[in-house]
């Protein structure tokens, strides 16, 4: 009852078996408490392929903030004037601001943070993929601020409604502190849309080239999407990934053609019938093969990590308590 | 494809050559957890938790990460190390074990009813 929660590494090489062998009992009071809609803290008994699965949806989240603060901040020192640039600074020190409350609220489950960077920097974790491509113009960090923040936002409100009480608190916080990203995003796609033909042709080739990767972004259809139910049942998926991008396109859409942009996609409509939004297939080859390294920016992206970690190591090292000890965050 | 930053561009060619060697455990630090004191008046509230080397350290942090907008008017930290703490599992600690009514108010409801009764007793019959 007293004590630390520490997963050893025997443990997740056990996980398939543990996963055989949760107390019938234990599971079945959890999954009451999560269907009366209460939250479950760290140190509550939980199933391990609970625990496993929230770990890595985190962890992603944590990474995907922390690698997502890089293609935007590739242009902080190219801002076109002194309010934007301290805008986007202002912007990007907030993802990696979300990075870390992520970080901590995943390190509650047992993982500790130094393991999940490790796993960042060997390839092993995976981070969202749409920060695998380049921020070409000025246009693209607009795009970026606008329209793949949108996106998670809405990933994000959803899974704030989930089960884990860490999690769903950082999301909160994280929720909130978006909403300036978006409203900064969105004035700085109408200020290129009202523009000169120039900006709007630079916004127009911004938008035509992220339209792809912010399709992905929801990640594959339902068709493809593996255990989806055990994680809707104990909350820590609250929507599909075709929900969410349905909920995208209706938001969206009508907003981008407002500004006469078009979407580069010619059968993208929204069926009167149905009430849903139809589109051709975003390549779902591409999103494998990116995901799986073969991007425009994979290998940049982690070497910047690498460089950071290791460059910063005596500095971290220099000032370290020597009587540290580690124990997991409470909450 | 050649990179479109400059600053990495001013780090190559060593950047690419960095092996993902693995961070030691304590690599970035203890944790503290964080307390904030958004108003004068209120209770200090737990936000959460920080990585850092030392208590003054974490308190600079702790501004960062989590009083960057909202409101505070103070900041605690103290190192997750020191806390003691009871399992939200064991939350029936926290039920009475016996009927413990007469330490609240709702343990006090007839007190009028055995008042009025009293009355009655003592107002001359009708008949």
């Amino acid at each position: 009852m007293y004590g630390n929660l520490t997963i050893r590494p025997e443990d997740i090489e056990n996980w398939g078996k543990k996963v055989q062998e949760e107390d019938p009992e234990k599971l079945a009071q959890f999954e009451a408490r999560i269907a009366r809609g209460e939250k479950i803290e760290p140190h509550d008994w939980m199933p391990f392929e609970y625990r496993r699965q929230l770990i890595r949806l985190i962890e992603q989240h944590a990474h995907s903030e922390i690698i997502g603060a890089l293609p935007e901040g590739t242009w902080i020192t190219r801002a076109p004037n002194f309010r934007r640039k301290l805008a986007l600074m202002a912007k990007v020190q907030d993802e990696v601001g979300h990075a870390q409350l992520l970080y901590s609220a995943a390190e509650t489950l047992g993982k500790s943070r130094e393991e999940m960077i490790n796993d960042l920097l060997s390839g092993k974790s995976k981070y969202s993929n749409v920060f695998n491509y380049p921020a070409q113009t000025w246009a693209d960090t607009a795009v970026i601020a606008w329209l793949v923040d949108a996106g998670a936002i809405i990933n994000q409100t959803t899974n704030s409604k989930g089960s884990y009480g860490p999690y769903i608190r950082a999301l909160e916080r994280i929720c909130w502190e978006e909403s300036f990203h978006l409203k900064y995003g969105y004035d700085s796609v109408v200020y290129l849309a009202t523009g000169t033909p120039r900006q709007r042709a630079m916004l127009q080739d911004a938008l035509n080239r992220w339209w792809r990767p912010i399709m992905h972004f929801f990640g594959p259809p339902d068709t493809q999407s593996v255990h989806t139910e055990k994680l809707i049942k104990w909350k820590v998926k609250l929507a599909t990934n075709d929900e969410m991008r349905q909920q995208f396109l209706d938001m969206y859409v009508p907003k981008i053609w407002e500004l006469g942009l078009t979407i580069p996609d010619p059968y993208l409509r929204k069926n009167p019938e149905t009430g849903r939004w139809e589109y051709s297939d975003p390549d779902w080859d591409e999103f494998w093969r990116v995901i799986n390294g073969d991007g425009p920016c994979n290998k940049e992206r982690l070497a910047v990590r690498r460089f950071a970690e290791e460059k910063g190591r005596w500095v971290r090292e220099a000032i370290r308590l020597p009587s540290a000890r580690y124990v997991t965050p409470l909450a | 494809m050649a990179s479109l930053d400059p600053r990495i561009r001013r780090a190559e060619p060593e950047l690419w050559h960095i092996p993902p060697l693995p961070l030691e455990p304590l690599g970035h630090w203890q944790t503290y957890e964080v307390f904030i004191l958004r108003t004068r008046g209120s209770h200090a509230q737990h936000v959460g938790s920080l990585h850092a080397p030392d208590a003054e350290m974490a308190l600079i942090l702790a501004k960062e990460q989590y009083a960057r907008r909202s409101q505070c008017v103070a900041l605690w930290v103290v190192p997750t190390d020191s806390i003691l703490w009871t399992s939200p599992e064991d939350e029936d600690l926290f039920l009475p074990a016996t009927d413990k009514t007469y330490r609240e108010p709702q343990g006090y409801l007839h007190t009028r009813e055995r008042l009025n009764k009293y009355r009655d007793r003592l107002k001359p019959s009708a008949s």
